[in-house]
């Protein structure tokens, strides 16, 4: 399944860490022996690359063989969203243009593997694959959902709701129908769907607590640090010309001996990179073991 | 107050001791734990397996049922459904008798001949439309489908766990600790197509 390629990076633009200051033929010699030490390292902890067939998740309608309309995309994705945040099941439709010559029921269960569709532990996803050229689609259920989205009730909205629609030429029409038709059974189980969301959004306020809480430490780590360096000359004992005391730390403000004028600017507006999960889309962690039906058209 | 002189270590010093931290969990995580790890996944993995075959045997009395009501004089085909089923569900392997292969090799004979007399069942249902369209055997149709492609999940998935676990009995770090310590295990039976099932289509041109 996996191809298991290693792909080491380059190590032509890998920079030299070496300081220069050890006496230049000896760095220089130290460098040459140390460069297969280095590229030795780099190959080993490089990341192995999977022979990839699978598309990735952009969202939780991908579109990659242009069934679907713009708007009717954008209406889809917002049913499927509202769908989440009602009760944490994960429904994506995924459209390829073929699959590559394996039958849509090993490769439906790999992507939906890959992606990850649902909750880690609940493994409430599903997984909606059109294949255009093969002319196949299939409903792939995750394990946590197989009691509620049987087997048959897969085959009967792949009977009697897509297929049709895909005949007549109507695949947006046919998948939206389809994509109500999953939402309706899931939800005819009621006491199931709302158990399964409190379960599942008592994880994600654990979450956002911890989330809250690292934020809070980081900021003030870098708020306490930049305030003590203002507050010292304020509030410290003057020990000379830019130089106080304050609390037990001595702080030298001065441009003596060509230290850091750099250092005040240097800091980063940091907290840029917290993505806290809301913009993207991504599955949550959960499987298949094959439940579903497939269909033609 | 006297600065201190720390004198910093060599390049080629820091580089060897990073190089030895980063192996160092490597080290310790190919170690003891891994075969027992490997073996109940593999272990697990199987449960699923029997699993999915017991739910595929639990469907068949109804089909068969629903088969009869249109086609009961369809008898041998019936009955040998009926019979393989009841082999393939005498014949268990509980996950401690993996390793033995004339057992598995068995179990997997018996259910490969109830899949066999199931394929013939439905090629014989094709004659019988009415059959075909009740809505009793679309349901059982579907879901025996849905059980089909369970038991290939689950299989491919007994096969990675399976994989997994023979090759830490063979490949060097965890193969020490097998020596030493796991003494009695063996590698675990995976599942074959025997030889002689595999059917080579005969072209018969009827020039005899």
């Amino acid at each position: 399944m996996n191809g298991g390629k290693e792909i080491g990076r380059n190590a032509a633009a890998f920079p030299s860490p070496l300081p220069r200051g050890e006496g230049a033929r000896g760095a220089d010699e130290g460098q040459r022996r140390l460069r297969p030490l280095i590229l030795f390292l780099l190959l080993l902890f490089s990341f192995p690359v999977l022979a990839q067939q699978l598309p990735a998740l952009t969202g939780r309608v991908v579109d990659n063989a242009d069934l679907i309309d713009p708007a009717a995309e954008a209406a889809l994705t917002q049913k499927l969203a509202a769908f989440e945040q009602k009760s944490s099941d994960q429904i994506v439709v995924a459209t390829v243009p073929d699959l590559g010559g394996e039958a849509i029921e090993p490769y439906a269960n790999r992507l939906f593997r890959h992606w990850g569709l649902g909750q880690a532990g609940e493994d409430n996803g599903v997984l909606l694959l059109v294949a255009r050229d093969d002319r196949r689609m299939r409903i792939e259920v995750g394990y946590g959902l197989e009691g509620t989205l049987t087997d048959l009730h897969s085959k009967l909205i792949i009977e009697n709701t897509m297929t049709p629609a895909f005949r007549a030429g109507d695949f947006a029409g046919g998948i939206s129908a389809a994509v109500d038709d999953i939402v309706t059974v899931l939800e005819g189980n009621g006491e199931e769907l709302e158990a399964r969301e409190r379960r599942n959004r008592q994880n994600q306020s654990v979450e956002d607590w911890i989330e809250t809480t690292i934020l809070i430490v980081w900021i003030s780590l870098f708020a306490g640090a930049f305030l003590f360096a203002i507050l010292t000359p304020i509030f410290g004992r003057r020990l000379g010309p830019s130089r106080y005391r304050w609390l037990g730390v001595t702080i030298d403000y001065g441009s003596a001996g060509g230290s850091d004028r750099s250092s005040r600017g240097g800091w980063s507006s940091g907290g840029s990179g917290w993505s806290s999960g809301g913009g993207g889309f991504s599955g949550g962690g959960g499987s298949s073991g094959g439940g579903g039906a497939s269909g033609s058209w | 107050m006297r600065a201190r002189t720390v004198s910093s270590p060599s390049p080629r010093r820091l580089l060897g001791l990073l190089a030895v931290a980063l192996m160092l969990p490597l080290m310790a995580a190919c170690g003891f734990n891994t075969i027992p790890t490997n073996e109940e996944r593999a272990k697990a993995a199987w449960s699923e397996v029997l699993n999915q075959y017991q739910r595929r045997a639990d469907l068949i009395p109804n089909l068969v049922e629903t088969v009869k009501g249109y086609a009961a004089h369809e008898r041998e085909v019936l009955e040998a459904v009926v019979e393989a089923r009841a082999k393939a569900t005498q014949t268990q392997i509980s996950p401690e008798l993996l390793q033995d292969e004339a057992a598995f090799r068995a179990f997997q004979e018996n259910q490969a001949q109830l899949t066999g007399a199931l394929s013939r069942l439905l090629a014989v249902v094709e004659n019988y439309p009415d059959l075909k369209a009740n809505q009793n055997f679309l349901a059982l149709q579907a879901q025996l489908e849905g059980t089909e492609n369970r038991i290939a999940v689950a299989r491919r998935d007994y096969i990675e766990a399976v994989r997994v676990y023979n090759t830490s009995l063979r490949t060097l770090p965890s193969m020490i600790w097998a020596r030493i310590w796991f003494t009695d295990n063996e590698p675990f039976q995976n599942f074959t197509v025997a030889e002689d099932k595999i059917e080579v289509p005969q072209v018969n041109f009827g020039n005899d």
